[in-house]
């Protein structure tokens, strides 16, 4: 059965989580520490990390158990490796700064639910072999690390004038409070995904243009 | 009859496929042995800075809200009376856990739990107790201290609190507002029952009594929460805690610290 | 010399651009009522506000590519009324700039990004407000006195604050609402100016009086619905009068009619007709729901004015209200009784 699997590891394996199934721009998954925690980008670096960590971990942990876990139990199994590492998460970010657990409130904990990770497990990780799927779970932890800091920085940046804590625009600037509240969440991830669409679509009529031409032009030939 | 049909082939297909339910639950018994494990060890590994943070982000809260203390030891009053919740000394750690269990159950039905907070000589410079009040978005819990020498409270910190950035947060940063809590007046009743005056929030710009405090204009609701926390606060723990203030200044300031600083100096 | 005709007969109904003419008209007397009161601060306002929604209407226009064929939006009045309303319920010192960011996100979040006219669930003047309202919670609470005498020739302070930057203190320039004098000082301005509108508060929410003027105008020319109004009006009566009753402590129906935004957001705002229900019976339910909501945020809530988001609450429900008031169809069986009958 392995020999059906295609092992090759290309540059798509992990580019794909960053930019074509980008789990926030594409898939819309885990929405809810996107939400929640992005009003700072301190916030939002803190718990991509988090996030990476323990997908990465469970995906390389289910990978290499992939054959010895019968069907039936499969989610099961998942649901409680990633607990594991979400539990460590949990207590590794308390050990480094309460404030920033404080900060990051139940979020930590809901790492559990986040459906990308369990995506990954019963998507990836359970099919493929250990160094693709850390290769794609890193591209993917990435992807949304890299999505968190899009909504993170510019709320920041919006709702308190700042980036990393350092002021950028001065005393006099008027924060807009809106930012850090959750609308601003709402609103910002919405600005972002109108922005990425409209790029998306606009490369795709470009591409679709450029085969068309292509195609004229061989045809001409 | 003929809804069985499809059915047959599938099923004796996936017969064999089944794993037996002894291999499921040795699989899922050992995933999760082996998460048990890691989780284990992470905590055992994580315990002493978490513990070590903690300490740190209360005793900055209470260092915060009564300036010049240094040390502080962690109190609650009972019906009672007076329990000292630090863990006594490294000698009684391990005499019953019983005692100490109970003792953590007292604590909590008590519910006055407060830190007494006392300068490098080992004098008693104040007390903080936790207070919490309703704000404008949610529950509004603060750290404040009491000075029993001047008989006010000197100051506050904001434990928890979801109030608008930029309006209901100035009580931390706006001067005026801060300044009421340089010497903020809870004296008790000549009773020794009640405060003398309740801690009340006033209108911006009206605060005619020491006891007052003079209210944030736009941030009213979470000027009055603060207000009214410390108040509720001080109210229910203040005339408790006036019979054992002077057993707090003597008895386990000094003697209990020159124990403990004999205690550690012979471990070490 | 009569021409019979079989039924049925057409009446030219008024076109879009023309039933937004008229409520132009209706808003024009309040703007200037608005002028008079607060001087050139209230009329830059209702410039930049205004101007910043009908230029996003162009360029989203633009952006679809609307803009050179007939669907050009700008021509139908709806942005321009959309901009005067929005304009009309801000403070008299609100920075031109945060005006001008209000009127971006009306058009734009509010109208544009849904479909533009008529598929925007909410009002779009009242999410702009929204809006600002959750920015600058600072501003938008910071109110000037009626009528100061330099207010012809000079501007509120705050109104030119530099974009971007945090506008100056108002201390020493600033006039509780009626409202936030009652909810957090216990005080009760005299009704008769709260009628007339010499009070303090949004530049075009003061006067009860003008308020009802333009609204009667709209109602008579068959432009505007009247059960909305009217609903709203029965529910805040009803609603403040029962706390009244029991506890005179709380404010007057009378007081509760005339205070604060709720003229204004009654007649101009909830009968927005896109946000509206279309079913009699679902305005009335959309009516009363405004009313006791906004009766219920002055009361309990943290703000001391709730018209705006009981209006905003209530459009949300719309599509419920609707589905559940939905008119008998004449000619047809309801499936209820089909089945009944079947069996």
């Amino acid at each position: 059965m392995p020999l059906k699997d295609d092992h090759t590891i290309t540059a798509d394996t992990f580019l794909a989580g960053i930019w074509k199934e980008n789990p926030v721009f594409v898939m819309l998954l885990g929405m809810c520490p996107v939400l929640a925690v992005t009003n700072s980008v301190i916030n939002a670096l803190a718990m991509g990390i988090a996030t990476t960590f323990v997908l990465l971990c469970s995906s390389s942990l289910i990978s290499l158990l992939r054959n010895l876990i019968p069907k039936e139990v499969r989610i099961a199994t998942y649901i409680v490796i990633i607990a594991t590492f979400v539990t460590i998460t949990d207590y590794v970010i308390q050990a480094i700064s309460l404030e920033l657990y404080n900060a990051l409130g139940a979020f930590i904990q809901l790492i559990v639910v986040n459906c990308m990770i369990l995506g990954r497990a019963e998507a990836y990780a359970s099919k493929n072999r250990l160094l693709k799927t850390i290769t794609n779970s890193l591209g993917m932890g990435i992807g949304f690390s890299i999505a968190l800091l899009c909504l993170g920085s510019v709320r920041e940046l919006l709702g308190n004038g700042s980036l990393l804590g350092y002021s950028i625009f001065g005393d006099a600037f008027q924060p807009w409070v809106v930012m850090v509240l959750p609308p601003g969440g709402f609103i910002v991830l919405g600005a972002w995904l109108l922005l990425f669409n409209w790029i998306k679509e606009r490369s795709a009529k470009t591409t679709s243009e450029a085969l068309v031409t292509q195609k004229e032009f061989s045809n001409a030939r | 009859m003929t809804v069985d049909v499809p059915q047959n082939p599938t099923s004796q297909k996936r017969a064999p496929e089944r794993a037996s339910s002894l291999s499921m639950i040795i699989t899922l018994g050992g995933i999760a042995m082996l998460s048990g494990l890691l989780v284990v060890l992470t905590w055992q590994l994580t315990l002493a800075p978490i513990r070590e943070n903690q300490r740190i982000m209360i005793e900055k809260a209470i260092f915060q809200v009564i300036p010049g203390a240094t040390q502080r030891r962690s109190y609650a009053l009972t019906d009672k009376g007076l329990e000292d919740l630090e863990p006594q000394s490294h000698a009684n750690k391990n005499s019953s856990s019983q005692d100490k269990y109970s003792q953590t159950k007292a604590a909590k039905n008590s519910t006055l739990k407060f830190y007494a907070a006392y300068d490098v000589q080992g004098q008693l410079k104040g007390i903080a107790a936790e207070a919490a009040a309703q704000g404008y978005a949610d529950i509004v819990r603060l750290l404040y201290g009491y000075d029993p020498q001047c008989q006010c409270i000197r100051g506050f910190s904001i434990i928890k609190m979801a109030e608008t950035p930029g309006l209901g947060d100035k009580i931390l940063t706006d001067e005026n507002f801060l300044d009421n809590f340089s010497a903020l007046d809870a004296r008790l009743s000549y009773d020794k029952k009640t405060l003398g005056n309740p801690i009340i929030t006033v209108k911006h710009g009206s605060k005619n009594n020491p006891w007052e405090i003079d209210a944030i204009s736009g941030a009213t609701i979470t000027s009055k929460a603060v207000g009214k926390a410390i108040n509720q606060g001080a109210e229910q723990l203040l005339p408790k805690l006036y019979p054992y203030l002077q057993q707090l200044q003597t008895n386990s300031s000094l003697n209990a610290l020159s124990l403990n600083l004999k205690k550690e100096k012979g471990e070490e | 010399m009569i021409e019979l005709r079989t039924s049925p007969h057409m009446k030219a109904s008024l076109s879009l651009p023309q039933i937004m003419r008229h409520v132009v008209y209706a808003i024009i007397p309040i703007c200037l009522f608005a002028v008079y009161q607060f001087g050139i601060s209230a009329l830059a306002l209702i410039i930049v506000v205004t101007l910043s929604c009908l230029l996003t209407e162009l360029l989203f226009n633009n952006l679809s590519n609307k803009s050179t064929s007939k669907k050009n939006s700008l021509s139908d009045y709806t942005a321009l009324i959309t901009g005067l309303l929005l304009a009309l319920t801000l403070p008299p010192g609100f920075p031109l700039w945060m005006g001008a960011i209000a009127g971006f996100i009306a058009i734009a979040m509010g109208k544009t990004l849904f479909g533009g006219l008529g598929f925007n669930l909410f009002n779009p003047a009242l999410l702009g407000r929204a809006f600002v309202q959750a920015a600058f919670p600072v501003a938008i609470t910071s109110w000037t006195p009626a009528g100061l005498t330099e207010r012809f020739t000079q501007f509120i302070p705050s109104s030119l604050t530099l974009p971007f930057t945090i506008p100056v203190s108002m201390d020493g320039f600033s006039g509780a609402t009626p409202l936030a004098l009652q909810k957090f000082e216990a005080t009760n301005t005299p009704v008769s100016n709260l009628f007339m509108g010499f009070t303090s508060g949004s530049i075009g929410e003061t006067s009860t009086l003008l308020i009802l003027l333009c609204g009667a105008y709209l109602i008579v020319r068959g432009i505007m619905g009247w059960r909305i109004p009217l609903a709203i009006i029965i529910a805040v009566i009803l609603t403040s009068g029962i706390f009244f009753i029991f506890d005179k402590s709380y404010p007057s129906p009378f007081f509760m009619l005339t205070s604060g935004g709720l003229m204004l957001g009654a007649l101009f705002m909830a009968t927005d007709p896109v946000s509206a229900p279309v079913t009699p019976a679902g305005m009335w339910i959309f009516g009363l729901l405004i009313g006791v909501m906004t009766i219920i945020i002055r009361l309990f809530g943290g703000l001391p004015e709730g018209i705006m988001y009981a209006i905003l609450f209530a459009n949300a429900s719309v599509p419920l209200i609707e589905a559940v008031s939905q008119p008998r169809k004449f000619g047809f069986v309801k499936e209820k009784v089909k089945k009944k009958e079947a069996q």
